[in-house]
């Protein structure tokens, strides 16, 4: 059972390659396994420079998410007044495709780096700040009325109670906001890519898709699939660390 | 102690309270008893500060007003905060107050061994039983030495057993502290056993309608006392006559 995924893709791989041979369909249509290896290892650095350049941009941008995700989330746990005022920006800013204003955003920031994270940044908020939001608002009634009995003000009812009580919300949002952080950044280093600006996995699956270099373009998106399986079981291994000595894990 | 004055309480369109008044006398043990949706814990709630009435007055006599955690409030749930240990739990109200750790340890070491549950410091809620989680919650609210423990049917998720013994603790614990306790319950039997006044409320709205006074000994020896049955007779008999009126 512990095996079977790894065992499931291996079958799928041979499975293709062979496919791939037998039909003799050209590797600019579709490459096989070995193709998709082979225009790895002919520029395993460009490639693994241009996977660092994306990850770059994903981890600054969920840092950024998530900091300003925690921060309106408490914002408006705290404020009637700041709720209502945010929270209905932040749904359009949910709603919004990233693909229709990245253009803008990419020529309003300027600096291709940090338009790249705005993109990635917008993609990556709602989940966390959504998650946050709920988190600190399921500490029990009951709970908050005996933080009232012993005189507690809103920032030790915040500290001892409505944080902790949030954080698993907050981990589990993290979680799918690394994912969404990923997308948010190829899809910004696709637009910038067609302006030209070259960086990221994105724009070498650009570049390969010009040049017809197909098995090229399969490596970078097999890169892309490892980069984001790894933030997932990155950012589940951080949630179990941190939630471990709360006996939560 | 405390007199409660023709208190009444609304919520929206539902009268949850009216014309409430009852004294409270410093050292009682008072049960507040009657059906689901008769204001009892509204009643709590209002003597706790966490509520207040739309009519009517809460008196406290003078020297008697209530400062911060000299009112300990027991919920129906344990209410624990689940990623604290038990010790961190019992020590909350003093950690609000601003009391350090090494100030509140010996304390917070006592009101746990008042429970019996010295050796369980580091315990995890969801680590112990339900009884034992019921004791950490009472240990809470007997931390910071509150002249008035009000109680909202703390017992009422727990088996039979325990129940008994969390009853017996309770009364043990209520003479040697000698604080006042104004107890929430549904149950005739834990009334009976555990009231020194018992105090028989009925629904729509919420009312008193009269009071009972118990002359039982305190004690686990009152469950075989003859005066215990007639006194549960007696209560199921005026609750009855009351819910028919």
């Amino acid at each position: 059972m512990k095996y079977a995924p790894a065992l499931f893709g291996l079958a799928f791989l041979i499975i293709w390659e062979a496919a791939v041979r037998i039909t003799d369909v050209p590797s600019y249509l579709i490459p096989g396994p070995l193709a998709i290896i082979a225009a790895f290892i002919a520029d395993p650095v460009g490639l693994l420079l241009s996977l660092g350049s994306t990850l770059l941009v994903t981890l600054v941008a969920l840092l950024v998410a998530a900091l300003l995700g925690v921060l309106l989330a408490i914002g408006i746990a705290s404020s009637r007044l700041l709720a209502a005022a945010i929270q209905p920006w932040a749904v359009i800013l949910q709603v919004t495709p990233i693909v229709a204003i990245a253009p803008l955003i990419i020529v309003w920031v300027g600096d291709p780096f940090a338009s790249l994270v705005v993109c990635a940044t917008i993609v990556a908020f709602f989940p966390v700040f959504a998650n946050t939001v709920a988190g600190l608002a399921s500490a029990p009634a009951d709970l908050v009325d005996l933080f009232r009995l012993y005189g507690a003000n809103r920032l030790t009812t915040l500290w001892l109670l409505r944080l902790p009580a949030a954080l698993p919300y907050f981990l589990a949002g993290l979680r799918i906001s690394g994912g969404l952080a990923l997308v948010g950044a190829v899809v910004a280093e696709f637009v910038a890519g067609s302006g030209g600006f070259a960086s990221g996995l994105a724009y070498r699956i650009l570049e390969a898709g010009y040049r017809l270099q197909i098995p090229r373009m399969f490596a970078a998106l097999v890169l892309l699939s490892l980069a984001g399986i790894a933030i997932n079981f990155g950012l589940g291994a951080f949630a179990g660390f941190v939630m471990r000595p709360r006996g939560e894990a | 102690m405390l007199q409660i004055d023709r208190v009444a309480r609304h919520f929206g369109t539902l009268e949850a309270l009216r014309d409430i008044s009852l004294h409270i006398a410093a050292g009682d043990f008072i049960v507040l008893l009657g059906p689901s949706g008769c204001g009892k814990s509204t009643l709590l709630r209002l003597i706790a500060g966490l509520d207040q009435p739309d009519a009517g007055r809460l008196i406290w006599n003078a020297g008697h007003q209530p400062k911060t955690g000299e009112i300990g409030f027991v919920f129906q749930d344990a209410t624990l905060l689940p990623w604290a240990n038990a010790f961190d739990n019992v020590y909350l109200p003093l950690r609000i107050a601003g009391t350090s750790r090494n100030d509140a340890t010996p304390v917070v070491r006592e009101a746990l061994r008042r429970v019996h549950l010295d050796g369980f410091e580091a315990s995890r809620p969801r680590q112990l039983s339900g009884g034992m989680r019921m004791r950490v919650s009472i240990a809470r609210a007997l931390v910071t030495r509150p002249r008035l423990l009000l109680m909202d049917e703390p017992f009422a998720a727990l088996d039979e057993f325990t129940r008994h013994k969390l009853q017996e603790d309770l009364l043990t614990l209520w003479s040697e502290l000698r604080c006042t306790v104004v107890f929430v319950t549904h149950s005739i039997y834990e009334a009976a056993f555990l009231a020194r006044r018992i105090v028989l409320m009925t629904p729509r709205p919420g009312r008193i309608d009269h009071e009972i006074a118990s002359l039982l000994r305190p004690g686990a020896a009152a469950r075989f006392d003859p005066a215990y049955a007639a006194l549960v007779a007696q209560v199921t008999r005026d609750m009855q006559r009351a819910l028919a009126a």
